[in-house]
């Protein structure tokens, strides 16, 4: 490709207390790719997710979003800890999506949608409510813009949520899990707004257990367990014909 | 069995069970009350006073000009202890939470002191102050700019009282705040963060807005409690309510008389208290339930037209802290 890669991950490593939960991850994410990530509970993905826009810090190797180094500051062959400012700074360019939506109950879900474009990026209200309608409007919710959380089922929470982390016209979305919350009846708006995405060229990571939409719609598809990648390449080889035994029996119960 | 859909047998129509032995309770409560109570109206009526009766002696300094000063002055106590528990309360409670352990040790040995202490011990402790302590000079060290101020000008008594209600509030405010601030899902702070707003707009934006629904009940109960409790300003000599009733009952000896006016209006500003309460919790519940319950005004139309109390409005059991007596 030559491009700078979006997300670059060499050797991390990341524990808890005693448990480590990475153990090694690499892999590189193209600008433009969708990545799914799946593997069974545990395996360390969530946990990967949230390392890369410093919701956990990680105990070694490098992890670098659009080539700057996550939560660092490398000047010779020193590291120096960024500062609250810097980290909040590149946690504004990445969006990210949470299996149990963390909407703002207090707020609308305009409200929700706009908050962060004005307190952070310091946006016009007028800007930002415009933008926030089209967002809303974008992922099938126009008329729900005055509702709160709570008056919304679980698949248009997670769309406010998705067109929440869209406000912030972020460079790469996160998603953790975005629909195993969801009654069985409300998963396909939410993937279908996320396919729209896809085509649209943002850059996604994707931790799910929608193997469906992992054939259709990643680029790549990643197989982890116990914190490390067990096989990585395109999805229909690795859903269809998966090299280790690991892969095979965990695709046998989730297939 | 689907045709048997539609067939709806008669409603149940069954003579009641009688509650015979919740009527004789009622009835020897209702009596043991009552008798106590007519002892005491009948007691007063019989107190010869400058008035003629006791109750007359209620009815004339009821609405006397150094009650209505007095009450002046217990609302502004209210008021001023109560700002000064809730900010320092706010600022107790984040350092308390603060990952900076000298912060959170700070907070933790001012809620142990200030808790641990009466109310009445921490007012003449200001009251007094000046018996030691002539001035207080406060400024940078090293250069010129220094403060120079009297403490007997600097604490008169009804600063000595606000200082001693509104500092030992704060030790309680902060406990109620830090409840209130643990009780929000950390997955909001999560989400938040995700959206890149820093530390301070986390806090002011979403989590205490959303703390207020647990902080509001109790902090009601605390300006409740802080109305009655600005009466041991008496200790300072502040002419508030109770020193008022006090002052008028020393030089007319109607004691029991000018108590009772004075319970008259501490019972009038709490009930008023207490309805403001529950409209600010109705404000704060916002995105809690459903549908804001209905006003006490709205419950009480809606029953005249049905004619039969209507099911109590759902409650959310408010988390309250053990607020012990002081």
């Amino acid at each position: 490709m030559g491009a700078t890669p979006m997300v670059k991950s060499e050797a991390v490593h990341k524990s808890f207390g005693r448990i480590e939960v990475l153990r090694g991850i690499d892999l590189e994410v193209d600008p433009k790719e969708v990545m799914c990530m799946i593997g069974p509970s545990g395996s360390g993905k969530s946990t990967f997710l949230r390392c890369i826009n410093h919701l956990e810090k990680i105990d070694a190797g490098r992890l670098s979003v659009d080539g700057e180094l996550v939560g660092y500051r490398q000047r010779g062959d020193k590291l120096y800890e960024l500062g609250d400012a810097e980290v909040c700074r590149k946690r504004s360019e990445i969006g990210m999506v949470f299996q149990r939506f963390n909407l703002f109950p207090h707020m609308t879900a305009l409200e929700n949608v706009i908050e962060a474009p004005i307190r952070v990026k310091r946006e016009s209200r007028t800007l930002a409510v415009e933008r926030g309608r089209k967002l809303l409007d974008r992922v099938g919710l126009a008329e729900k813009v005055d509702a709160y959380p709570n008056q919304l089922s679980g698949g248009q929470q997670q769309r406010v949520a998705i067109a929440r982390a869209l406000a912030m016209q972020p460079k790469l979305m996160l998603f953790d899990e975005p629909t195993s919350a969801l009654d069985p009846e409300l998963v396909g708006e939410v993937l279908d707004v996320m396919r729209g995405l896809a085509e649209d060229g943002m850059t996604m990571i994707v931790v799910t257990h929608e193997m469906g939409f992992a054939r259709e719609v990643s680029d790549s598809l990643v197989f982890m367990d116990g914190g490390v990648i067990v096989e990585a390449g395109k999805p229909r080889d690795v859903l269809a014909n998966p090299q280790h035994e690991r892969t095979r029996s965990f695709l046998s119960k989730v297939l | 069995m689907a045709e048997a859909v539609g067939l709806r047998p008669e409603a149940i129509k069954a003579v009641p069970v009688r509650h015979r032995g919740r009527w004789v309770a009622a009835i020897v409560v209702l009596a043991i009350a009552a008798y106590i109570l007519y002892t005491i109206v009948v007691a007063i009526q019989n107190d010869r006073t400058a008035q003629g009766s006791g109750w007359a002696t209620v009815r004339f300094y009821l609405f006397n000009g150094l009650i209505f000063r007095g009450i002046l002055v217990t609302l502004e106590l209210t008021v001023l202890a109560m700002a000064v528990g809730i900010v320092m309360g706010v600022i107790l409670a984040v350092m308390r939470l603060s990952p900076n352990p000298v912060m959170s040790w700070v907070s933790w040995l001012y809620i142990w002191f200030f808790r641990g202490t009466p109310v009445l011990v921490q007012i003449f402790f200001w009251f007094n102050l000046n018996l030691v302590l002539k001035s207080i000079d406060i400024g940078i060290p090293f250069t010129p700019l220094w403060l120079h101020a009297n403490t007997n000008t600097l604490i008169p008594p009804f600063m000595a009282a606000l200082l001693g209600l509104g500092l030992n509030e704060a030790a309680y405010m902060a406990e109620i705040v830090r409840a209130g601030i643990i009780s929000v899902e950390h997955g909001q702070t999560e989400a938040a963060q995700a959206l890149g707003m820093d530390r301070g707009l986390v806090m002011r934006r979403i989590v205490l807005p959303q703390a207020m629904r647990v902080i509001i009940p109790p902090t009601g109960n605390e300006t409740i409690s802080m109305l009655k409790t600005t009466s041991l300003a008496f200790g300072a000599s502040v002419t508030e309510l109770f020193t008022r009733q006090q002052q008028i009952a020393t030089a007319t000896y109607d004691v029991l008389e000018l108590l009772i006016v004075a319970s008259i209006w501490y019972l009038v500003m709490t009930s008023i208290l207490t309805v403001g309460q529950y409209y600010v919790e109705r404000r704060f519940g916002r995105g809690t339930q459903r549908g804001l319950p209905p006003t006490p005004l709205q419950r009480f139309r809606r029953m005249l037209f049905t004619f039969h109390a209507p099911p109590p409005a759902p409650v959310e059991a408010p988390i309250l802290l053990p607020s012990e007596h002081r």
